[in-house]
């Protein structure tokens, strides 16, 4: 078990500094960040300087070891356009991105899983075909879209809940969370229903196919034999047959929901990680990219390593050191 | 008894104090994007200078109609060197902290701005030196007799001395030593507005400064910035009053914002000045011999756009079609150079075949799409303009950080650019930093490549000649060879709009398209 733990974090260690290389091959066709940093005033020759100072002249593979080594280091150095630590000003905004995160993926499962279990007890329902037919558009519509028309339903015509903004935040320790009040809580709503409706349709349509795999097997027609309450097998039995799958996919799902936040952040002003993102590309903020993308990239590679790790706690087949069928 | 009745009393006093927080006047302001810090010489960013002034003060700023006038400083004159400006500084302005405003602040933030490591250099590029003659008394030295230096002073932020110290903010902040400043996260001016609270990317609480030295022309208790990027929603917000001012309000949704009983639109034509320019070196950048330096190529390329449908169609007749590359309120325009030159195909061609030019001359048009209002449209209909007599412009179209290095390197042929003279607010400064020679602090935007001898003597003249009439004769001479040489073609002065709900009763729209929230009212 050791073994294979070692072997994957390696594995993981690989697939960052792929990242970052792939990242720092990016960048030089993002532009010159000294461009924007510098006012229209400036002489060519103070260009140059600060070009020089930030060591944006130096070869790519010269830039990337630098900032891997840095990086190793847990130095990410200061973006260019805010002058602030790199690590602080993505600690600030990680929490807004993970309340979000965890609202959407709470809210897909509460409401994807009935809805499933229902499309797949009444398959033969009207009610359920416009459910597949409206699970269509859910997975369809792109997330910009959802979240204008959210806002111009729910904050211009009707005026309930606000178009943009986190409301009023709490500080606890480094963590500011919008749970605590009311104008916190009402700007959650639209940004993760924005957020969670392809992946409600997503959860909703593996519970579906789940349930319907489960229905046909030998136990659920027993349990009918024996007179248990319909009800029971479905939401008792059935259903519980059918989670593991809608668990690991939840859980591979919340490193896609970080990284497409971004589109609902920019939509909603919400101030998450993915906003900071989008504004250092504009503006070639390029310790700010690297960062980011080392961090969803590691969010990807833990949720990635975890899940490898549970099954080969319960599936001992999957381990390295595993014995071979038929022994030594 | 008696404590329920004191009880009753607190309360009465506190339900008072509440309603009269309610009637506070805190505006709330929606921009397209956040201010990059708090720190106003940390980054070229005019819109960060331009929040940051509603904090910070300079020793002159602009009144309503832009017109420079004392501020922290109260009268200057020139020493008879003729390089040395004295300024008296404005007695009993206190720092938003309490610090009295001296000399030594002067002296302090002159150095920060100066400094090597700063970003805002090039905003005061004669300067030399400043020393403290007095605690109200202040001498500035410069590299040569100049006479912009006002100009240049409104936007030089006076920061406090002691706080700089006590904070270890002196120099500016840094990035390639990897050090934070504080003044990044902390603010302490002498102007209208304190900073109370300032979480970035969210909001950013500005209160009135009861002790601000000027009497108020506004009636604000405070305001928020709040950034919000995407414009479908900072429209949104807008209408169901939840932002009630925007310095941007988005051109496609002008008619609806409009049509809203609750929103006033203020539009306006900006500053800035759209044009293109041509390179004059040897070659195209693929290789091809160049013959935009033949100046009937380059009056042809004139000829050959049609101004009034770009007005029309393009710009949805909100732009203001120009002749000259500067806008009528900048000194040293002139009118009779804002003639158009007439649209006629028919001439453009013959001058093209005049010069020789082959038929189907492939070239680059470079443009941005994150520059100038409708820049890739325009950018559309000007290179399909040129192609019906007879060239085949190549349109390249990217985000400024993308195309910049290409045209600062001499990669591309066409481009545009669009200039507003900020924050000089004077012809000097396209004159030096695009048309001059490319040389030393001159010719910054002189991505052509061109060299004009008797152009740049007048620009040098201009920027020693303190008297004002001389001055602007110069400049208008030299802008006159910009426009018989046709070095760079002008088009538009582009549009600009804000709007505020009913709310807000009075907002000046400034044609610098810098908000002045001292002015408003609500």
């Amino acid at each position: 078990m050791l073994a294979f733990l070692i072997k994957r974090t390696a594995n993981a260690a690989l697939v960052m500094l792929a990242v970052a290389f792939l990242a720092f091959l990016i960048f030089r066709f993002f532009g010159d960040p000294v461009e924007m940093m510098v006012n229209e005033q400036a002489t060519q020759a103070q260009r140059d300087e600060l070009r020089a100072r930030l060591g944006l002249d130096d070869g790519f593979l010269t830039q990337y070891l630098r900032f891997v080594t840095n990086a190793a280091q847990g130095d990410f150095g200061i973006s260019y356009r805010n002058q602030q630590d790199v690590m602080t000003l993505i600690g600030e905004r990680f929490p807004a991105t993970f309340e979000l995160v965890i609202v959407a993926t709470l809210l897909s499962l509460l409401v994807g899983v009935p809805l499933g279990v229902l499309t797949a007890i009444h398959r033969r329902s009207r009610v359920a075909d416009a459910m597949q037919i409206g699970s269509i558009v859910g997975v369809s519509l792109p997330s910009f879209v959802t979240g204008i028309l959210l806002i111009l339903a729910f904050s211009v015509t009707l005026g309930w809940l606000p178009a943009f903004g986190r409301g009023e935040t709490v500080e606890i320790g480094w963590w500011s969370t919008g749970f605590l009040t009311e104008s916190g809580r009402a700007a959650l709503i639209l940004p993760s229903i924005s957020l969670s409706l392809f992946q409600i349709t997503l959860v909703m349509r593996l519970v579906r196919a789940e349930m319907l795999e489960t229905m046909r097997t030998d136990f659920v027609k027993f349990a009918r034999a024996r007179g248990v309450p319909a009800a029971r097998i479905h939401w008792r039995h059935a259903l519980r047959n059918c989670l593991m799958p809608v668990i690991t996919l939840t859980g591979m799902q919340i490193g896609n929901l970080i990284a497409f936040a971004l589109v609902t952040e920019t939509v909603f002003q919400w101030p998450g990680m993915g906003l900071l993102f989008i504004q250092a590309v504009t503006f070639v903020d390029i310790p700010v990219m690297a960062a980011y993308l080392m961090l969803v990239s590691f969010i990807f590679v833990v949720l990635n390593t975890i899940v490898d790790v549970t099954y080969a706690l319960v599936d001992p087949r999957l381990r390295d050191d595993a014995v071979p069928a038929g022994g030594k | 008894m008696k404590i329920g009745r004191m009880l009753a009393v607190a309360s009465a006093a506190a339900l008072l104090a509440a309603s009269a927080a309610q009637a506070e006047n805190i505006l709330k302001w929606g921009a397209n994007r956040d201010i990059g810090s708090l720190d106003p010489y940390s980054y070229g960013d005019s819109f960060t200078i331009n929040v940051l002034n509603h904090v910070y003060e300079g020793l002159v700023r602009y009144d309503i109609d832009l017109k420079i006038e004392p501020a922290l400083a109260t009268s200057w004159e020139i020493l008879e060197d003729g390089i040395t400006w004295r300024f008296k500084l404005r007695e009993g302005v206190k720092f938003h902290d309490g610090a009295d405003f001296t000399a030594e602040d002067v002296v302090a933030s002159l150095t920060r701005v100066s400094h090597e490591t700063s970003p805002l250099k090039g905003n005061l590029p004669a300067y030399v030196s400043s020393k403290v003659v007095d605690d109200h008394t202040v001498d500035i030295t410069l590299n040569g007799t100049y006479p912009l230096l006002l100009n240049d002073l409104t936007n030089i932020h006076i920061f406090d001395k002691g706080w700089l110290v006590a904070n270890n903010a002196e120099l500016p902040t840094d990035i390639g030593a990897n050090v934070e400043g504080y003044a990044t996260y902390n603010a302490n001016g002498t102007g209208p507005f304190i900073v109370t609270s300032r979480k970035p990317d969210a909001e950013t609480i500005f209160a009135v400064n009861k002790a601000w030295w000027d009497t108020p022309k506004h009636n604000l208790d405070g305001f928020v910035l709040t950034p919000v990027t995407s414009a479908a929603t900072r429209v949104a917000a807008l209408l169901s009053g939840e932002i009630q001012f925007t310095n941007d309000a988005p051109v496609q949704d002008l008619a609806r914002l409009a049509a809203s009983p609750d929103v006033n639109v203020l539009e306006g034509v900006d500053l800035r000045t759209v044009m293109f320019g041509f390179p004059f070196r040897e070659k195209l950048a693929n290789g091809q011999p160049n013959p935009f330096a033949d100046l009937r190529v380059r009056e042809a390329m004139w000829k050959a756009i049609d101004l009034e449908a770009l007005h029309a169609k393009v710009m949805r007749g909100k732009s203001r079609t120009a002749g000259a590359v500067v806008a009528p309120p900048i000194p040293g325009y002139a009118p009779e150079l804002d003639a158009l030159p007439g649209y006629d195909p028919e001439a453009a061609k013959k001058l093209l075949a005049e010069a020789g030019v082959p038929a189907g001359l492939e070239f680059e048009l470079n443009c941005l799409n994150d520059g100038l209002v409708n820049e890739e449209q325009i950018c559309q209909a000007v290179a399909s303009m040129w192609s019906r007599v007879g060239l085949a412009p190549k349109l390249s179209v990217a985000p400024r950080a993308v195309q910049t290095p290409k045209r600062t390197g001499g990669a591309t042929d066409v481009y545009t650019l669009g200039w507003a003279t900020l924050p000089m607010l004077d012809a000097y400064s396209p004159l030096l930093q695009i048309f001059h020679t490319k040389e030393g602090n001159a010719g910054v935007f002189n991505w052509g490549g061109w060299s004009f001898p008797e152009l740049d003597k007048l620009v040098q003249e201009a920027g020693k000649e303190l008297d004002v009439e001389k001055r602007l004769a110069a400049e208008t001479a030299a802008l006159k060879i910009v426009k018989d040489k046709a070095i760079m073609i002008p088009v538009h002065q582009q549009p600009m709009a804000w709007a505020s709900t009913r709310a807000v009763t009075k907002m000046p729209l400034f044609p610098d398209n810098k908000p002045r929230l001292w002015f408003a009212r609500m």
